[in-house]
């Protein structure tokens, strides 16, 4: 059932124009980021084997080429999730699924997961680019590892928050922007955080810390640095899991008695 | 609730905000029925298919579908339901097969039964040249078609199908007809509309629902009988006597003079004064030219049921539905006779 839902998903997408020029501008731009840090990485080449602990291919390129790519999934993800259900309830296709004998569980667990997959393969594309850098070097598995596991789980926070939006409403583009307003407050909550650092006030700053702790991209640095720690991952899962939940609650509270 | 009864709803109410859309409805459909669920635009009629359909959720009150609580288990009693929405909830972007596939798969349908399931149900619904069409292209004739093929592919007990005739033209008007007496022989259906003559045609019981209320509540054969008893006649004569003469013949009570010129008899059940007055007008003279006993048609007892409590302040609790324009030949089953 949830594979149902899933494949279908997947297929309205690839039947839309919006995921191919969504690939294609991705690729596009994620390939000259990707060529402006080998260059970056070619400039300082001959100064690298005189320093101690020098950093690799890795760090150079494949790091902030990911990291980076945070920063463009962010406006991308809402502009795939936002028609998720929202469009489905425009076209009151809805009910189709509603009349269904299947849960509203698999209905938004089934969504999730096809739109995910849509970013898995996302992510496996850009991927591709510091894996091409093997022809000529060496990587650092456990470091690229721990990025890729990152961006992944911050994918699929996005796209979480992202269904979640799109559930709220019959309109796709009210659900893309919500998404994106959201995503960016829980991404610059760093920033205060950060300010307050330097400041003086212990009480302000444990305030600011605990929003710091709260920002979307606090946990990603981390797992980009190749730091892997039990407590991030707990982070995006919770994430996930809640707006999941939240999801499916608002779906149910449109057919149960209130 | 009788073992038979596919469908019962019990005292449903459903607000929009203020608005009472649904006002303790109460009724039953049995196996094998098709029910004319019938209702002037407003009345509460999609609210109520939606609230059976599951993708809306009641106020108050319970639907059980074959025993099922909706609400308490609904995947269990979503299994024996079909349900056409008015807009056909259909994906335009994919061809008609790939459609019932995935309704198929989403109504859990065995695996190896789907293919069977998807030929048997685009065979009944006429689909079969249009398989591999996408659905946005089809006409609208054919969408509504790919609309009843989705809500008896898993061949539910019941189906719901709500307005499935509107916006088609005549000929696919009867050709959906035609579907939904063959849909009938296999399931219960229950036909919401506003037209008519299909209920007429298609249906073995009426219900009028109006503002929320049910109104009516009978089968086809007790409405036709009612339909059948006049109670009034209509006269030509080219040389009228004067009024009073008429009211005289025994078994009338009253005489009106229309504006064409023909005057409407009505008379005491028990005594028809046809004959009488065949006599009285050939020993007179009178020339007559026409004599027919009126029939009331649905559309007469729709209308008076539904325009008699408009007249009413709606909020009255004193019987709504016998205004003073309906007919007392009416006997309009109250909501609560239904269950």
């Amino acid at each position: 059932m949830i594979c149902a839902i899933a494949g279908r998903e997947l297929r309205s997408l690839f039947l839309s124009p919006l995921a191919w020029s969504i690939l294609a501008v991705v690729q596009l731009i994620f390939a000259y980021m990707f060529l402006a840090q080998i260059d970056l990485f070619i400039q300082v080449q001959p100064r690298l084997p005189m320093l101690p602990g020098a950093p690799g291919m890795t760090e150079i390129i494949a790091v902030p080429l990911l990291g980076n790519a945070s920063m463009v999934l962010l406006l991308v993800v809402p502009l795939i999730t936002m028609r998720l259900i929202s469009d489905e309830r425009r076209n009151q296709t809805l009910s189709l699924l509603f009349a269904a004998p299947i849960s509203m569980t698999s209905i938004v667990v089934g969504k999730y997961l096809g739109v995910m997959t849509f970013l898995l393969l996302m992510l496996l594309m850009i991927l591709m680019m510091p894996l091409a850098l093997l022809l000529g070097g060496t990587l650092d598995f456990g470091m690229l590892a721990a990025a890729s596991l990152g961006l992944l789980l911050l994918l699929a926070s996005f796209a979480a928050l992202g269904l979640f939006m799109s559930s709220l409403t019959a309109q796709p583009t009210i659900a893309a922007v919500s998404t994106f307003g959201v995503l960016l407050l829980l991404w610059i909550l760093d920033w205060a955080g950060n300010n307050a650092g330097s400041g003086s006030a212990s009480g302000a700053g444990q305030g600011n810390d605990v929003l710091a702790y709260l920002s979307i991209l606090r946990h990603y640095e981390a797992l980009l640095k190749g730091v892997f720690n039990s407590a991030d991952l707990i982070y995006y899962l919770l994430f996930i899991v809640m707006f999941l939940v939240l999801t499916v609650r608002r779906l149910d509270a449109e057919r149960t008695q209130h | 609730m009788s073992k038979d009864s596919l469908i019962t709803v019990e005292n449903l109410y459903r607000y929009y905000g203020e608005l009472c859309a649904v006002h303790d409805l109460s009724f039953e459909v049995r196996r094998g029925e098709v029910l004319g669920f019938l209702g002037p635009n407003g009345a509460g009629k999609s609210t109520t298919m939606r609230i059976i359909g599951g993708s809306l959720a009641p106020s108050g009150g319970r639907v059980l579908i074959n025993g099922i609580d909706i609400l308490d288990q609904p995947t269990l009693a979503k299994a024996e339901l079909g349900y056409l929405p008015e807009t056909p909830p259909l994906y335009r972007d994919l061809t008609v097969d790939e459609y019932l596939a995935y309704c198929a798969r989403i109504n859990r349908i065995a695996r190896a039964q789907q293919r069977g399931a998807i030929d048997s149900a685009k065979e009944r619904c006429g689909l079969t040249d249009v398989g591999r069409r996408l659905i946005a292209n089809l006409s609208k004739g054919f969408q509504q078609r790919v609309g009843i093929a989705q809500a008896i592919i898993h061949s539910p007990a019941v189906v719901l199908l709500d307005e499935p005739t509107v916006g088609l033209d005549p000929i696919q008007i009867r050709e959906i007809r035609t579907l939904i007496r063959e849909v009938a022989n296999e399931h219960s259906v229950v036909l919401s509309t506003h037209i008519l003559p299909e209920v007429q045609s298609v249906c073995d019981r009426v219900q009028i629902i109006n503002r929320g209320r049910l109104v009516l509540n009978e089968t086809i054969g007790e409405m036709r009988a009612k339909l059948q008893a006049a109670t009034t006649l209509l006269v030509a004569l080219r040389t009228a006597p004067p009024i009073t003469e008429l009211e005289s013949i025994h078994g009338v009570q009253s005489v009106e003079s229309l504006e064409d010129g023909r005057l409407r008899v009505a008379y005491d059940i028990d005594h028809d004064p046809s004959d009488a007055i065949v006599e009285q007008a050939v020993a007179n003279g009178w020339g007559l030219h026409e004599l027919t006993p009126e029939r009331m048609t649905l559309e007469q007892v729709f209308v008076d049921i539904t325009c008699a409590d408009t007249v009413l302040p709606h909020d009255s609790d004193a019987n709504p539905n016998l205004g003073p324009n309906s007919n007392p030949n009416l006997n309009p089953a109250q909501a609560g006779e239904a269950a």
